[in-house]
């Protein structure tokens, strides 16, 4: 399929979606009952993405809070040609992350069409508020604190160790690739499995209170409960080693989930996190029903590119130092010839 | 005197209705016991039911026995990290397989011999891999089920292994895993859960007992009591084992009101014993 009828499908798909200008999705609920579980729960079941190209905040030089249909539609093509040149064929990089070939480039499947200019929208600029000092001086320490990303695997990034990936959240974010996720309801619970990497946030909605404030993880502990027909999460205990945006342990984000029509429902989330910034912020995108199975991704276990990098980084510090070496060893036998 | 021996007659029937109270509760519990049994059959429509009336196994579960260690019959054995000394010593186990004894094929009887001498470096849960079926059931960590009409989630504190059971859209392994891919169906009041398309890399315990990417698993969940579940699971794989075999225990709720399946992202925890001898050298 043409990725320009795809545009094209989408693009007028899209524009149903997008009934009021402005920053935020059109969320009139007026309009849409979500179908109900057999203990009465709205229905959010099923195989949901957030793939989206609308970055969380309005790039520079933008200040619009939508494009038109025409500029969406340019900066899109230009997105997909992105993702699938990204590996040159018939090269050892486009064997390994050919990601047009597998499917994984967001223009093959479901995408969230948005022709809002920013995930962002609180503040209206569609920008983050300003960091406080606090928040500064915490990210300046822990970037100092880090050695470079080769130096070892504790170095490296969070994603290539297989630690977490940016699709858990919360917020749940596009994860570039496999934004899938699957919930499943029961009584007393709302499970949302993750795709990547195989991580499953368990959501209580029997009103306990959030754990001792020693209980920290990396995903947070969630609390949720419904208000009309909308799913509120707050997640509070975070650990603080996978900050969003800069962010604290001290974190609160708040998730609100809309379904608003059978294959869409409308995420909004709430960051809050005085330690960073002076003022909470908002972002909302959506999760576009898409189709199942989830798959298992195993990431840690078949993580060669972690051990691969660290043992080619070696190599190349041995090398290099020995090519230092034998320019010392030319520059003493010349210096002793003299 | 009289308002005292009024008492004592008061006391008196106090305690034979008290008496007959619990007699009669006592045969209730011991009526309900029998119901609930493991060998009760359709007696046990006790169970708690979801909306479509199937047995409601929604919570939190836990194994309490030793065959995380060694799913066959065991002594307390010492441990293998000095360091750890009590810590690290193995406690003793029943077992749980039926019959005692794993059916191994002589040659992997030896494979798993070699496992065992080498335990430390070759278990996949020393370095923080996904455990596997049935292992995950029954590793010292709790466990939710959360139940809807077409799929069942288990999901594990550990490692954030998570199995789907396809109660609905069955289909064979479209690609070998860690978990497997598994297809459930009720058989009368009890979950019969169908697992294959392993990639043969998981072990079942810490004692070197293993399978191949031949491994078929079929476990049976079955309703004991409200706090308790029966689970059988019976191995199959012909590159390993002479024949099938099955293991049983029972499953316990995690009764605690707050009780939570809290993460164990163990990746970190592995890295430097992973990745520590690629460390920078220091300059």
């Amino acid at each position: 399929m043409s990725k320009y009828f795809l545009a094209e499908t989408v693009a007028l798909f899209g524009s149903v979606l997008i009934a009021a200008s402005g920053a935020a999705l059109a969320q009139d609920a007026g309009e849409y009952t979500p179908p109900r579980t057999p203990d009465g729960q709205p229905d959010l079941q099923g195989f949901w993405t957030n793939a989206t190209y609308t970055p969380l905040e309005r790039p520079e030089g933008v200040t619009s809070a939508v494009y038109t249909e025409e500029e969406l539609a340019a900066r899109l093509n230009a997105a997909f040609t992105n993702e699938s040149a990204q590996t040159e064929p018939g090269t050892i990089p486009d064997v390994h992350y050919d990601f047009t070939q597998f499917g994984l480039d967001r223009s093959q499947n479901t995408f969230a069409y948005d022709l809002r200019t920013s995930l962002i929208v609180d503040p209206a600029d569609g920008r983050l508020p300003p960091m406080t000092e606090e928040g500064i001086a915490r990210n300046a320490a822990m970037e100092a604190a880090r050695g470079g990303r080769w130096d070892s695997a504790e170095d490296n990034q969070l994603d290539d160790r297989c630690i977490i990936m940016r699709g858990a959240g919360p917020p749940m974010m596009d994860s570039g690739y496999n934004s899938n996720y699957q919930i499943v309801q029961t009584p007393g619970y709302v499970m949302i499995l993750v795709e990547m990497i195989h991580d499953v946030r368990m959501i209580p909605l029997d009103g306990r209170p959030p754990p001792h404030e020693n209980v920290r993880q990396w995903m947070g502990v969630p609390r949720g409960r419904w208000e009309g027909d909308t799913l509120v999460v707050e997640s509070t205990n975070f650990n603080g080693k996978n900050p969003f945006r800069g962010s604290s342990e001290n974190m609160r984000v708040t998730e609100r989930f809309t379904r608003v029509a059978d294959d869409t429902i409308i995420y909004r989330f709430t960051i809050d996190d005085p330690s960073t910034w002076d003022r909470p912020w908002t972002g909302e995108t959506q999760l576009k029903a898409t189709i199942g199975p989830l798959f298992e991704h195993a990431c840690h276990e078949g993580n060669y590119g972690l051990y691969n990098t660290l043992v080619g980084a070696r190599l190349e510090e041995r090398q290099a130092a020995e090519a230092e070496a034998a320019v010392e060893d030319q520059q003493a036998d010349e210096t002793s010839q003299q | 005197m009289a308002d005292k021996k009024r008492s004592g007659v008061g006391s008196f029937v106090s305690a034979l209705v008290g008496t007959l109270i619990a007699l009669y509760l006592y045969d209730m519990v011991f009526r309900q016991e029998l119901a609930t049994g493991p060998e009760s059959g359709p007696e046990s429509a006790a169970a708690p039911r979801t909306a479509a009336g199937h047995p409601d196994f929604n919570g939190i579960w836990q194994a309490l026995n030793n065959a995380h260690w060694d799913v066959e019959a065991h002594g307390a054995a010492p441990g293998h990290v000095r360091e750890l000394g009590a810590l690290s010593a193995v406690p003793p186990g029943l077992g749980v397989v039926d019959g005692g004894t794993i059916p191994y094929r002589p040659e992997a009887l030896e494979q798993r011999q070699e496992n065992f001498a080498n335990r430390l470096t070759l278990d996949p849960v020393v370095t923080c891999y996904l455990p596997g079926v049935p292992r995950a059931t029954y590793m010292p960590f709790p466990f939710q089920i959360v139940q809807s009409e077409d799929y069942i989630m288990m999901v594990h504190g550990y490692a954030g292994a998570v199995r789907t059971i396809y109660m609905d859209d069955r289909m064979d392994a479209p690609a070998e895993s860690w978990m497997g891919w598994s297809n459930g169906r009720w058989d009368g009041d009890t979950l019969v859960v169908d697992t294959a398309g392993f990639n043969g890399r998981t072990w079942f315990d810490r004692a070197g007992n293993f399978h191949s990417d031949a491994l078929h698993v079929v476990e049976r969940f079955t309703w004991r009591s409200p706090e308790t579940l029966n689970y059988e699971v019976t191995i199959e794989d012909p590159n390993v084992f002479t024949r099938p075999w099955s293991m049983s225990m029972p499953l316990y709720r995690r009764v605690e009101p707050n009780a939570e399946v809290l993460e164990f992202r163990c990746v970190e925890f592995v890295e430097d014993l992973m990745y520590g001898d690629l460390r920078k050298e220091p300059e």
